[in-house]
């Protein structure tokens, strides 16, 4: 998965992203870090971002002399045993003088309430019990430790994640080892802004927030705007249910959207700069101004010497986690301290953004994704992936599927290998009627829709995807088993447009209220005839007539399902 | 003054530049239905019922809020147009508390005329019957929730016409609310100048005086017009 460095010493890296946090990654990193203390420096513990096998959470790799391992559903007791497996020299000495189990618990004592101390984690063994303790300790380790060489891994290709999980977030010195800010000096030294976008638009890249709009062209039009201030945003408004693609660049590899921001202010022309973050993300906020006060304080941002003609500073603005700032509009309102709500296009921000002056907002995986083309060059950038979709897209695997996490693959890539192969297929759920067997993969989230399982072969791809109903959205990626009835799915989407909605236009504001209504009537099998005819005229009148994206996509699922799971909705009419 | 021609349902029509499209099509003699929108304010196509299609253009646009440009062709009359208009106006009536019979405003109400205008006789979504207040802690005037539309004339008109901004709106979705400074009782909002102008403009029965009876509502929606004219123009300029 990831390569040792050469020549480094012996390391543990745990992840303390959000996903292992909320699995107790924090209290088992601090428990590494506790351990290792009495390894006299062999071993060293480190914090990183996202290790992509989330459902496994908490992740820890080993980067040892013979490689890297991996291990997961990790328990802070179990730290001191994966210290002495890491450091065997050390292992082994205290094995000789009868401490071994003591000193490799002792962190964890007490620290995790959920699992209870045995005479294993206490080291209050009968005499000579510390021989065997630490055998099956080792064992229990051994039986968590993953396979590198699974599909879930050897498969993806990660460019945009390639640092995450890798660096240390909190640390500029490892991101400039990994070649952090090196495209932002070469564009400055090197290459005119014309030149940069050019290579941006000869990429291919499109917008990874969902509607899949040229980046180049975007940048382009921004750029070509007249005299005047102008700005750049980082969307990093990420809400979509099941998505976390982005939190992920935020927590794990924040120098490398930085860096991508700064280019496409350079791009630009732009002086000014927002990363707009939703509060439900701390930890995403927390590491992004650390990694702009890093950054400024070593001169990479507002007015770096030997930069002078590049005067560019940033800000992150926090948001208050409504889905609609995700709008772009809103987007900007909010940020100029008015309420969150959508506007009409045109102007589109490119022409009229932030104050009146031209505005470029992209995704954060977009924005991520400049440096590697800067580095690979747009020619080998745009082999990847279809012609018409080019590069890689990080999607969030999640639902009923058996390994869940990050996946970074090609564009283009068949559905089929992302849910099957990568993520090990549905997950089997004894127990459940009907449960187990993969129905449907619903994508893009509560603007996506449903693909069934039929058209698991289709490429994923912008054109493919819209094809069949559904979108690439930011990239959230939700398996569904066949004990999941189509109608319940489309009425947990809808509520969330119901709760989201900024409630300026009629029909997201009134429009979806009377779908959830309807669709708690098929749902509870109480439905009448013509509600079914009902629901669709409602649908179409919501999608066409809504006046932002979240309103105009809100019936998405529901025409997803209706397309290719109708019996469903047919069976929940109420018999006469 | 530069002007523009364009084509509203097949009818020429020539309007200055950077006109609307909602004025282009007034200038050909449409009546387009309108609740969010009033001349002087600021427009927010919120409303959607001056929604129109113009040829080229994928998604339908908010006349309102279009500009109208050179050689344009618009249809504001399509079957499909008709059916989301009358849609909307069912969705307004069924997310509020809009019995005519009991409103200051019957009788001059744009909500029922919109209704008349656009054919809706009952509404194929059930109503909800929300539980709203009313604010009648204002000594001139009363707010009841009942009737409000969310069509944020009122909002515009306080901070656009008289500078005051003493009303916003709360909440998200279905819990929207028109609420005065910092949502405290209207009565004892400091910024309130009394000037009435946000009842003027009110559209439904939302926002009355408090010596009207039933039907009694008698709103003045070209005062913000007038005012904002005037004060474009500078009429009001000491010599």
């Amino acid at each position: 998965m990831i390569a040792l460095p050469p020549g480094s010493a012996s390391q543990l890296r745990c992840c303390h992203a959000s996903g292992c946090r909320s699995a107790g990654g924090e209290a088992l990193l601090q428990a590494l870090q506790e351990a290792a203390r009495d390894t006299g420096g062999t071993l060293t513990v480190k914090g990183v971002g996202c290790l992509r096998l989330c459902g496994r959470g908490p992740l820890v790799a080993w980067d040892g002399p013979g490689g890297t391992a991996l291990f997961g559903d990790l328990r802070p007791a179990q730290a001191g045993d994966l210290v002495r497996l890491a450091s065997p020299g050390d292992h082994e000495e205290r094995r000789r003088d009868g401490q071994g189990s003591q000193a490799g618990s002792q962190p964890a004592r007490g620290s995790d309430p959920i699992v209870p101390s045995t005479d294993q984690d206490t080291g209050s063994a009968a005499p000579g019990g510390a021989e065997a303790q630490p055998e099956a300790a080792m064992a229990a380790l051994a039986s968590q430790r993953l396979d590198l060489e699974q599909p879930f891994f050897a498969l993806q290709r990660p460019l945009v994640l390639e640092h995450c999980g890798l660096i240390d977030p909190d640390s500029l010195d490892e991101a400039l080892e990994r070649g952090a800010y090196a495209q932002l000096q070469r564009c400055l030294r090197e290459l005119s802004p014309e030149q940069v976008r050019a290579e941006i638009r000869l990429s291919g890249l499109r917008g990874r927030g969902g509607a899949g709009y040229p980046t180049g062209l975007k940048w382009d039009t921004v750029a070509l705007q007249p005299e005047g201030p102008r700005y750049v945003v980082c969307n990093a408004d990420e809400g979509d249910p099941g998505a976390f693609m982005n939190r992920s660049v935020l927590e794990g590899d924040p120098h490398r959207l930085l860096e991508g921001i700064a280019i496409a202010a350079y791009a630009v022309g732009a002086e000014r700069g927002y990363i707009y973050v939703r509060a439900e993300y701390p930890l995403a906020i927390a590491r992004m101004r650390r990694a702009l006060a890093q950054a400024r304080q070593r001169g990479l941002f507002g007015g770096a010497p030997g930069t002078a003609s590049f005067q560019f500073d940033l800000e992150v603005r926090v948001g208050a986690g409504a889905y609609v700032c995700g709008e772009e509009t809103a987007l900007l309102a909010s940020i100029q301290g008015r309420r969150g709500c959508p506007r009409p296009r045109p102007p589109f921000p490119a022409q009229s953004g932030l104050w009146g002056a031209p505005t470029l907002i992209n995704n954060v995986e977009t924005l991520a994704t400049v440096p590697v083309i800067l580095r690979m060059g747009s020619e080998a950038y745009a082999a990847i992936g279809t012609p018409t979709s080019p590069g890689t897209k990080v999607f969030a695997l999640s639902g009923a599927v058996r390994h869940t996490g990050l996946v970074e693959v090609p564009l283009g890539t068949a559905l089929r290998t992302i849910v099957e192969t990568i993520g090990g297929g549905s997950l089997e759920q004894p127990g459940v009627p009907g449960g187990g067997a993969l129905k449907a993969v619903q994508t893009g989230g509560p603007s996506g829709g449903c693909i069934p399982a039929d058209h698991l072969d289709t490429p994923v791809d912008y054109e493919s995807l819209r094809a069949l109903g559904a979108m690439m959205g930011s990239g959230g990626m939700v398996v569904v088993d066949t004990g999941t009835p189509m109608p319940l799915l489309a009425r947990h989407f809808m509520a969330f447009s119901v709760s989201e909605s900024c409630g300026k236009c009629v029909p997201c504001r009134a429009g979806t209220v009377q779908l959830a209504a309807l669709l708690d009537r098929f749902v509870e099998h109480r439905a009448e005839p013509a509600d079914l005819q009902r629901l669709e005229q409602l649908c179409a009148m919501v999608r066409d007539t809504s006046l932002c994206g979240l309103g105009q996509a809100a019936p998405s699922p529901v025409l997803s399902t209706l397309r290719w799971f109708r019996a469903e909705y047919e069976s929940g009419i109420a018999g006469p | 003054m530069s002007v523009i021609t364009l084509s509203i349902d097949g009818q020429p029509v020539a309007v200055p530049a950077g006109s609307s499209l909602l004025q282009a099509v007034r200038a050909a003699g449409i009546r387009l239905p309108t609740l969010c929108h009033l001349d002087g304010l600021s427009p927010v196509g919120a409303c959607r019922l001056c929604l129109v299609q113009v040829e080229g253009v994928s998604r339908l646009l908010p006349a309102c809020a279009s500009e109208a440009s050179e050689g344009l062709q618009v249809q504001t009359d399509t079957p499909e147009l008709r059916e989301y208009r009358r849609m909307a106006v069912e969705l307004f009536f069924a997310e509020g508390n809009h019995e005519c019979a009991y409103c200051v405003a019957n009788g001059d109400c744009e909500l029922q005329d919109v209704a008349v205008t656009v054919g809706m006789d009952h509404s194929r979504f059930p109503y909800r019957w929300p539980n709203r207040s009313v604010d009648a802690s204002h000594p001139l005037f009363s707010l009841d929730h009942n009737r409000c539309i969310l069509c944020t004339r009122c909002v515009r008109v306080c901070d656009e016409i008289e500078a005051a901004h003493v009303w916003d709106v709360a909440e998200r979705g279905a819990h929207c609310r028109i609420i005065a400074g910092l949502d405290q009782p209207w009565g004892e909002v400091d910024a309130c100048t009394h000037c009435g102008k946000c009842v003027d403009v009110c559209p439904t029965g939302a926002l009355f005086h408090k010596a009207d009876g039933t039907a009694e509502k008698h709103p003045d929606r070209e005062r913000a017009q007038h005012l904002r004219r005037a004060r474009d123009q500078h009429e009001w300029q000491h010599r």
